[in-house]
């Protein structure tokens, strides 16, 4: 990269949203959550088998500062789908137990086999690397 | 330490028309539950709704209040 980014985490964390079609800022990893709310998230997400990349806000306390800033959201977790932010746990579970949240993963009444696992480590390799 | 009637308050104050039921949900003032109801959340998506909300306490959340869960109704 020639240009030098004014906020490299900023711009890491926003080419992530973009990159991925999904993708969940969390505390602690998909495997290990470390709060209640990334953990319900989470497991709802998992429930429907929709594939998604995981970045844990643990890692280093910029990313949540930066993130927050970008989402204009205060909290963790937050979802976002095609570059846009769904939300934080209430409205996934709200979305989820509506039928919304299938349609707009695109998984209603389709197993998907799980890649989770492989596509959060990428995930949060992601972030890691450009930091 | 915030208090649920203190939040309900703040929010009652802040969003016209609003109406809010605030508990504390763990007991340790830290982490509330809230269901806001306002004719100021008509036409808005949900996201934009809770960014009402959550936008009263600022850096107050993820501060002296953890978590502040939300639902919000227009009607």
């Amino acid at each position: 990269m020639n240009d030098q980014p004014d906020n490299p985490v900023r711009e890491a964390i926003a080419a992530a949203i973009s990159e991925h079609d999904v993708i969940l800022f969390m505390k602690g990893t998909p495997e290990a959550p470390a709060c209640g709310f990334s953990a319900r998230t989470v497991a709802t997400l998992q429930a429907l088998d929709a594939p998604f990349a995981a970045v844990d806000v643990l890692g280093d306390p910029r990313i949540r500062q930066e993130l927050s800033a970008i989402s204009q959201w205060p909290t963790i977790p937050q979802l976002f789908v095609h570059g846009e932010l769904v939300g934080g746990c209430d409205i996934v579970t709200e979305m989820f137990e509506s039928g919304e949240l299938a349609g707009l993963l695109g998984v209603e009444g389709r197993a998907v086999a799980s890649e989770t696992g492989d596509i959060s480590g990428a995930g949060a390799l992601q972030i890691e690397n450009r930091l | 330490m915030p208090q649920a009637d203190e939040i309900r308050s703040r929010i009652e104050a802040a969003i016209p028309g609003a109406r809010a039921e605030v508990e504390d949900w763990t007991g340790g003032g830290d982490h509330f539950r809230a269901t806001v109801t306002s004719p100021a959340f008509a036409g808005l998506s949900r996201i934009e709704q809770h960014r009402l909300v959550y936008r009263i306490f600022g850096e107050e959340i993820g501060g002296p209040i953890h978590a502040l869960s939300l639902t919000t109704r227009s009607e």
